[in-house]
Formats: structure tokens, C-alpha cells, sequence
């Protein structure tokens, strides 16, 4: 793509980052290329014009795919004004672009990616009937198994592991036509709130290069908010899809427990892990939920029904009725500012829009942050035990030994390929599990997670979903944390009731916090297999929100320096 | 209770099959020793009675048909191996000399 146009797109973001008493003039001339569809008569006479393709408009259209969202590019790839080979390049364009500093991804799938989206196009032009998102590319995290595709889970354990198998998230996205651009950085083993703990260096924020895109996920985050990709995958075992999503200013989205499949996903804790999408929409989001939901025989713990109705309920979007309960320990209390006063101003505008706030109290959140950090290191010390040296990843000798022991290289190798979190967490897992000490911490924890999911149960009688701060601030400073292990945990104390209780959680941009400028998140809960609630709440205060601040939050996020490689 | 020595790190991290090295055990014990003490906290609440919670799901003994399908050659599954031969891991001694 000619450098000229990609550096159009970014002005007119500038513009709109300058302009705060009108930014919905960028938007505006955005979507004007031909992407809102036939929904808005505005746009038919540029839908007409750029059939007939003649230059200008041929570029126009080229330069605003990426600042498309997956639902319009899904409808202009249906209509056959843009290819999926357009689309895929276009994001291929920008990571080259933009990832020497995002640093958003780990492995970018070039030719796979193409090779993907011709399929679509061959199968387009033959008049086959294909599904929604066939041709809209997508990011994900290095947590899920792709077959022929270096996966690391961060980790230099797995450095270079090429998997012989594909993830059924995976097998899903390409079943559905989704090209994958690459693998997304992530903390090792998603252990950490930051991308600090990748061993390939830290995601950067794209709102400020110096601050952390939120972890596990921050890859898939940062990816999404730098317009790389229009959707991503992530999981989310304590709030590392949510948490990034709210200091990026996107969406993302943790499922119910087992909604997923997380066959092929490297396991942290199996009994909170699961996958989930990763958007700049909440409707966009539901699309991606509907192609990676639903029963996998090949996951004991997969849910054997429907996936819930999320996109229609994405559409619907009305609270009129609804109940919402706003979570007395979770309320933004000793929250930075800017997050509460957000948090405030959405609750308020949910009132508007006709839903009835209540106050539920949830008492033993408080211990929740424990038993979660007893927990999580439990299952995680034995899950992490695969890692043996034996069968795959890094194998070292120990030094100083002429004929190792297995065992004496197992110690080494798991010394040599693991972090520091990791090592923290796993010793921390053993410790608690161990002799003498089960009882008093794993035991424990177990009690006090009964109580958690009991709190919900109670709260969900009076409320129909709960809302709360995702994020007690907003991105911090690469560096700021990273000595501070009990710091970077403290992230987590909003998001990671829901993981225990096993019950869907969203988070979406509700604003700039005033002291930074900086996004903030507001977390929707609801009950066990009842998604679709987060969609429709969602999808409304989305649709207020972006009235309120006059576009979408994220056109307010300040251009990226492009390098300048064609 | 709520303090974890350097030497029960060390003991820990035997069991886990981790060989620290004395810096690294210096850190950890600190750290850890923080967190252990913050996680304690869990004690402080009244569980008389409530049962234990392993899982979000009310899930046993999950099945499906058992039905031959395909699966993995052995150079597949020995693709990643840091060391294969004979269609086998080759791993280091699991016995003492002798």
C-alpha cells in the first residue's frame, strides 16, 4: 500500500484526537467509505461509486479497512467490495507498520494469513454460501495451539515449539474463514497483569508506548486497539482478557466457565481458565463468540448446550427493565479517581436508559483476591509439572554434572525456561498443596470460593447482571510494578470473582479518566450461562457512551508513528 | 503460619523440581514470604459447614463413544521432543549409577 494513504487514515485520527468539541468528525468521514452498509442511506452513493472502482475511491476504501469493525468488513467482504486477500493485507500492512513499537505480536503468519483469505475469495467467486466472518482476519493469543505455527505461551520453555495440532478455538476460526495474522504476546503462561512477564519483552500501550497494555492478554489488546487486527482471541483465568480490554479502551469478553473449548489451550488453572473475544465492539465481539462457542467433545468440561443468543442480543441492546446491581465492595471505593468517577457517570447513564439500579452486597469478595492467589499457583504448580524436559521444550544439563539424573535435568531445564512469576507462583502452588499446609490455604480457598459463587447467587436474585469498575486505574507504567509482585495482583480484585463462580464477565470503554486521559473499563457480570445479558447491556451503554464522548472512545487515542517500510 | 523461611523455599522448590540459585532464592523467599502472608487471609473467615468448591461446573464422569479416530504418527508427536530415537523420547538416566 502506498505510504501516502496509510498516513490519510492517521491524520484524520490526529484530527480527531485534536478536535474534543467535535470528534465525531473523524468517525464521520470514516465509515463514509462504504462499511456502515446499507443501514445508512448516507452512504449509497459512495457504496455506488466505489463499485465502479475508479481510483480514488479504490484508495479511500484500501486506506479505512483497518479502522473498520469485523461487522462491516464482514458485509463489504459478503458483497464483494473489498477481497479477503485486501482485507488480510491491509492488516498485514499496518503490524509491519506499527508492531517494532506495539510489539503486539510474537509470530506473524504472513503467508498463512494470505493463503487463508485466497481460499475465501476462490470459494467466494465460486457463489459458495460461507459463514459470517470468512475473510475478516484475526489475532491470537499464544496460548492456543496452532498447528505448524511456532506457540510459546510466552515462555521460553516452549521457544520454538511448533504444535502438531490445532487448538478447537483454532480449528473453529478456520473453519469459519478467518485468516490468522499471528500469535499475540502474552505473560508467561498468562501469569501477570502487564506483558511484563513475556519472555520476549513487554506489550506497549497504544495510547502511551511507555505504559502496559494490561496482561495476560496485552498482546491481543494491544493488537486490537492498534488497529492490527478487528478482533482477537484472549483468556481470561483472572481477568486477562477483561483487565486488558480496559486499559486499551476495547472490548473483551470472558465467557461462562466451559462455554469455550480450551482443548489445546496450555493450561494455567483448569478450573478458571477460558477463552474469549477481543474487539473494538460489543457487537463485534459477538460474532466472534458465536464462531468459538459451543460443546467440544474433546473438552470434559465443555458446556453441552446452545451458545447463548449473543449477537441478537448485541443488537437488541435495551436495558429498559433490567435490572443492574452495582456490587457495595466492588463500587470503585479507593479506585483512582478518574476510574470511579467514569464508573459513576456509566451507572448513571444505564439509569437514563431505563435500567433499575440496585445495591447488592457481596461480603466475602474481600477474601476473594486470597483465595484466588491459593488457588490459581495450586492448579497452576501441577499443570506447569508437564513441563519436564522430557517430551517437548527446553532441555539444559545442569552444570557441573557429567551424567545428569532425568531429574537433575528436570530441575535445571525448569530453572533455565521459567520466569521469575512462574517460579513464584508455581513454588507458592506447591507450598500450599503440600503436606502439613493443604487444609490451611488450598482447603480453605476451596470454602471461601464456595462462598463467592454463593454471594452471586444472592446478588443475581436482585439483579439481573452486576456491574463494577474492571480495573482499580488505568495503564501504569511499564516498569512501575514489576518488582512489586502483591501490586500487580491487586489488579485483579475486580475481575476475578467471576473466574472463581465460573459466570460470564465484559468489559468495555466507559470513558478517559480525567487526571491521564487515559481509558477506564466498566465490567458486566451475569450469571452462569446467561452471556447474552453482558451483549445487551453492553451494546446500549456502548451506544450511549459513544453519544456521550461523540465517537468511540478509542478514536480519541492518540495517533501511532508509522514506519514507513514500502 | 504465615511465614515462609528461605530454607522451606529451597525445600519447596526441590519438590517442584526447580534448582534455584542461591540469588534467586534470596528474592523468591522474600517475596514470597509477602505473599503467603497476604493469602492467609483466607483463615480469617467463618467456612463451618460450607463445603468445598474444586470446580465451577457440577460435571463427573464426563464420556463419549469410544470410537477410533485419527491421532498423531510418532513423528508428529515426536516432532518437539529435545530428543527422539527409535520412534521413542530419549530421555536422560532415570537410575542411580551402578
Amino acid at each position: 500500500m502506498p505510504r501516502r494513504l496509510r498516513r490519510s487514515a492517521l491524520q484524520c485520527r490526529a484530527s480527531s484526537t485534536r478536535s474534543e468539541n467535535n470528534p465525531a468528525e473523524c468517525s464521520a468521514r470514516t465509515s463514509l467509505s462504504f462499511f456502515a452498509g446499507p443501514r445508512k442511506e448516507s452512504t449509497d452513493k459512495v457504496l455506488g461509486d466505489t463499485e465502479t472502482s475508479f481510483e480514488p475511491q479504490k484508495v479511500r476504501i484500501l486506506t479505512d479497512i483497518i479502522r473498520q469493525s469485523a461487522a462491516d468488513l464482514a458485509g463489504a467482504l459478503a458483497s464483494k467490495q473489498i477481497s479477503a486477500v485486501e482485507a488480510t493485507q491491509a492488516h498485514l500492512d499496518r503490524i509491519a507498520a506499527v508492531d517494532d513499537d506495539v510489539h503486539a505480536f510474537l509470530q506473524v503468519d504472513r503467508d498463512g494469513a494470505l493463503a487463508a483469505a485466497s481460499e475465501v475469495d476462490r470459494r467466494r467467486a465460486a457463489g459458495e454460501s460461507l459463514p459470517t466472518l470468512a475473510g475478516v482476519p484475526i489475532a491470537v493469543k499464544d496460548i492456543a495451539t496452532t498447528r505448524g505455527l511456532v506457540t510459546t505461551a510466552g515462555s521460553k520453555m516452549l521457544e520454538g515449539w511448533v504444535p502438531p495440532y490445532d487448538a478447537t478455538i483454532v480449528t473453529r476460526l478456520r473453519e469459519a474463514g478467518m485468516p490468522i495474522l499471528g500469535k499475540t504476546n502474552m505473560d508467561e503462561f498468562a501469569m501477570g497483569s502487564s506483558t511484563e512477564h513475556s519472555a520476549y519483552g513487554p506489550s506497549h500501550n497504544p495510547w502511551d508506548l511507555e505504559r502496559i497494555p494490561g496482561g495476560s492478554g496485552g498482546g491481543s489488546s494491544a493488537a486490537v486497539a492498534a488497529f492490527e487486527a478487528p478482533l482477537a482471541i484472549g483468556t481470561d483465568t483472572g481477568g486477562s482478557i477483561r483487565q486488558p480490554a480496559a486499559v486499551t479502551g476495547t472490548v473483551g469478553i470472558k465467557p461462562t466457565y466451559g462455554g469455550v473449548s480450551r482443548y489445546g489451550l496450555v493450561a494455567l488453572a483448569s478450573s478458571l481458565d477460558q477463552a474469549g473475544p477481543c474487539s473494538r465492539s460489543v457487537l463485534d465481539a459477538a460474532l466472534l463468540h458465536e464462531v468459538i462457542g459451543g460443546h467440544d467433545p474433546m473438552d470434559s468440561t465443555s458446556i453441552d448446550a446452545p451458545v447463548p443468543p449473543v449477537v441478537e442480543a448485541a443488537r437488541r441492546a435495551d436495558v429498559k427493565g433490567m435490572r443492574v446491581g452495582l456490587v457495595k465492595e466492588i463500587s470503585g471505593e479507593g479506585f483512582q479517581p478518574g476510574v470511579k468517577a467514569r464508573f459513576d457517570e456509566s451507572v448513571q447513564l444505564l439509569t437514563e436508559l431505563g435500567a433499575e439500579v440496585v445495591e447488592v452486597s457481596c461480603p466475602s469478595f474481600e477474601k476473594g483476591l486470597a483465595a484466588y492467589y491459593l488457588i490459581l499457583p495450586s492448579e497452576a504448580s501441577s499443570n506447569l509439572a508437564r513441563f519436564d524436559a522430557m517430551r517437548y521444550g527446553l532441555r539444559v544439563g545442569p552444570k557441573g554434572i557429567e551424567r545428569p539424573s532425568a531429574e537433575q535435568v528436570m530441575a535445571a531445564s525448569r530453572d533455565a525456561g521459567f520466569g521469575d512469576e512462574v517460579k513464584r507462583r508455581i513454588i507458592l502452588g506447591t507450598y500450599a498443596l503440600s503436606s502439613g499446609y493443604y487444609d490451611a490455604y488450598y482447603g480453605q480457598a476451596q470454602k471461601v470460593r464456595t462462598l463467592i459463587a454463593r454471594d452471586f447467587n444472592a446478588a443475581f436474585e436482585q439483579a439481573d447482571v452486576l456491574v463494577t469498575p474492571t480495573a482499580p486505574t488505568t495503564a501504569f507504567k511499564i516498569g512501575e510494578k514489576i518488582d512489586d509482585p502483591m501490586a500487580m495482583y491487586l489488579n485483579d480484585v475486580a475481575t476475578i470473582p467471576a473466574n472463581l463462580a465460573g459466570i460470564p464477565g465484559m468489559s468495555i470503554p466507559n470513558g478517559l479518566a480525567d487526571e491521564d486521559g487515559l481509558p477506564s473499563g466498566m465490567q458486566f457480570l451475569a450469571p452462569a450461562t446467561k452471556d447474552e445479558r453482558l451483549y445487551q447491556v453492553g451494546a446500549a451503554l456502548e451506544a450511549a457512551l459513544n453519544e456521550r464522548w461523540g465517537a468511540p472512545i478509542l478514536s480519541k487515542a492518540p495517533a501511532l508513528a508509522v514506519k514507513e517500510s514500502i | 503460619m504465615s511465614s515462609l523461611s528461605r530454607d522451606e523455599v529451597a525445600h519447596v522448590a526441590m519438590l517442584a523440581r526447580i534448582n534455584l540459585t542461591d540469588d534467586e532464592l534470596d528474592t523468591l523467599a522474600g517475596q514470597l514470604d509477602q505473599i503467603v502472608g497476604f493469602v492467609a487471609a483466607v483463615g480469617e473467615i467463618g467456612v463451618e459447614d460450607v463445603p468445598p468448591m474444586s470446580h465451577p461446573l457440577p460435571l463427573s464422569n464426563v464420556t463419549r463413544p469410544d470410537v477410533v479416530r485419527p491421532s498423531l504418527d510418532a513423528a508428529e508427536a515426536l516432532a518437539g521432543a529435545p530428543k527422539a530415537q527409535a520412534q521413542r523420547f530419549a530421555v536422560p538416566r532415570i537410575l542411580d549409577e551402578e
